[in-house]
């Protein structure tokens, strides 16, 4: 692939056109003193598409992308990059990848312009720092040292110090932790530009709303294996219960009878309040049977599941 | 190396990642005011404060006939360097890994060993600037005599320089955060201060600790550099020694340093 990156637009993940693979995990294992903590994961992110890694805390999400990054070796297991081994070609896949680490720093008393300037020069053809420090709000603080920075600041600035050497794809992990949710949702909006722009992003995340909203495919991740890999619509897909539905009947109504409707969950009523869990299905069903029983639904509210009833059912959390 | 999918004008241009870091951490160095007082300012203002004391401009024969200022500038030329080496650098290598920098610049084409090496060559630096301004003002405000042995001078001062840089590198490799590097720094700086005869200058210390204090780094520094400064040759023994230590600690904190 020639030396422009950056530029071309990529076709989605879903473009029949056949994407093709940019990063690959194959029968990861990792573990520390005894303790497996990534155990036989496998998948493989499109050229083009944001890819998630969700899951609790503790997970090996991050030891996952650590190997990517080829800041650790993989017990066993293949990972490649663009083709490339991230520990046997470091040098050649820093080159193409753009990395946000968690928990990392710069020195207290560098300047954002002076750490573009530095991260630029690391690079054979970087981007032009200005363009970037604008695109990221950070024309305003090119003078303010790093120590002084808030914390939406320094994940910008460390955002534009993954982007600089113009990867094909950037690792961000746990981006947005720690910040307000103003600042939660501006970051989101950079991510969805990023990707825009042609680079493949890998997001690590243990937050369900910013999975469902960024992510193309999500690999969910539990204690060190892949509980589930989909697409957001399609792992609240696999909840137990896709579907909420509540109302309080006008005249009393036999649990039984709803309970013989089909694809129902669980029937539970509170207070002359009636909730039970289905699919739309059983949504169509309830208000069939109402109609014929000329009973009124007060309030009816149906909630479809989210990502977070899926990630329980799945994780067991 | 190249591959299908991955051409490679990459190689980095030349010496230009290395530069940009040199002149990062020569900036950083710059706004840490209290590390260039210590390095820079402290060993010549010891020496300018022992020199207005009117006995030690007086020809002692404790000290084989020379005063007790020309004995203090080869004294503060060390201390320069175990300040440099010893108080300053740990500190800063040691917070580089605990803050996780090190890690950040290993996801880059740049090794994060460039880092590393460019603050031991900005310490050693800024120690050689402080031992020509102790020569100069020694020489200028109380007429000490400049080294007579100048590439003798020159060679033990390599040596002190290497072994101090090791030595720090050593205490950045066994501590765990920045705090524990500044303390286990404080722990080695007085013997070391010792050694070098900040107290009492080695050429004045009873034969038995003499013989000791000869064999660590800045005792065997201080009686090379005494030596080359009248103008003989500094003893194989004494730079021998330096050399070896230099050795011992640079191995020892290549063997147990840890990026992360």
């Amino acid at each position: 692939m020639p030396n422009t990156p950056v530029t071309h637009t990529t076709p989605t993940a879903a473009g029949g056109s056949g994407p093709h693979p940019i990063i690959e995990v194959q029968s990861l294992t990792k573990s520390y003193a005894g303790r497996t903590v990534v155990d036989g994961v496998s998948f493989v992110v499109e050229e083009g598409e944001i890819f998630g890694i969700l899951g609790p805390n503790g997970a090996g999400k991050t030891t996952t992308v650590e190997c990517i990054e080829g800041l650790r070796v993989p017990d066993t297991g293949r990972i490649r990059v663009a083709g490339l081994d991230p520990v046997a070609e470091h040098a050649a896949v820093t080159r193409i990848l753009g990395a946000q680490l968690q928990e990392s720093e710069l020195q207290a008393k560098l300047t954002v312009r002076e750490a573009l300037e530095l991260y630029a020069a690391f690079y054979p053809s970087p981007a032009d720092w200005r363009p970037l420090a604008e695109r990221l709000g950070l024309t305003e603080r090119l003078a303010t040292r790093f120590g002084r920075l808030s914390g939406g600041q320094k994940q910008r600035l460390f955002i534009a110090l993954a982007l600089i050497g113009r990867p094909r794809v950037v690792v961000l992990d746990e981006l947005t932790t720690g910040l307000d949710p103003r600042a939660r949702r501006d970051t989101w909006e950079l991510i969805e530009e990023i990707r825009t722009g042609g680079v493949t992003v890998l997001l690590v995340t243990h937050f369900m709303e910013e999975a469902q909203r960024l992510c193309d495919r999500i690999a969910v991740i539990d204690r060190g294996r892949v509980a589930a890999l989909d697409t957001p619509a399609g792992l609240i897909g696999r909840a137990a219960s896709s579907t909420t539905i509540s109302f309080t009947p006008s005249s009393p109504l036999e649990h039984a009878v709803l309970a013989a409707l089909p694809q129902v969950g669980s029937v539970q009523s509170k207070d002359g309040r009636i909730t039970l869990s289905g699919t739309d299905e059983t949504v169509n069903a309830v208000v069939t049977l109402l109609a014929r029983h000329h009973i009124t639904a007060h309030q009816l509210r149906v909630a479809d599941a989210t990502l977070d009833d899926a990630f329980l059912d799945l994780t067991g959390a | 190396m190249t591959t299908a999918t991955v051409t490679d004008p990459a190689a980095p241009r030349g010496a230009r990642p290395w530069r940009a870091v040199l002149r990062t951490e020569a900036r950083l160095f710059g706004r840490e005011p209290a590390g260039i007082f210590w390095i820079l300012g402290f060993p010549t203002l010891l020496l300018v404060v022992l020199g207005c004391i009117p006995s030690f401009r007086d020809p002692d024969p404790g000290l084989g006939g020379i005063r007790l200022v020309d004995a203090y500038v080869p004294v503060s030329v060390l201390l320069s360097m175990i300040v440099s080496g010893l108080q300053s650098m740990p500190p800063v290598v040691t917070g580089y890994r605990e803050r996780g920098i090190l890690r950040r610049m290993s996801t880059t084409p740049v090794r994060p060993g460039a880092l590393l090496g460019t603050q031991m060559g900005l310490h050693g630096a800024a120690a050689v600037v402080s031992t020509c301004l102790s020569l100069a003002v020694g020489r200028l405000a109380f007429d000490v005599a400049l080294p007579r042995q100048a590439f003798g001078y020159a060679l033990a001062l390599l040596l002190a320089v290497l072994a101090a840089l090791a030595l720090g590198a050593l205490v950045s490799a066994l501590s765990r955060t920045s705090k524990i590097a500044g303390a286990i720094g404080s722990v080695v700086f007085f013997p070391m201060m010792f050694c070098a005869g900040v107290w009492l200058p080695v050429r004045a210390m009873p034969g038995t600790l003499a013989r000791v204090v000869e064999l660590t780094p800045f005792g065997a520094a201080a009686q090379a550099l005494d030596q080359a400064a009248s103008g003989d040759w500094p003893s194989w023994a004494h730079l021998g020694v330096l050399a070896v230590w230099a050795v011992v600690l640079s191995t020892a904190a290549a063997r147990w340093f840890r990026w992360e």
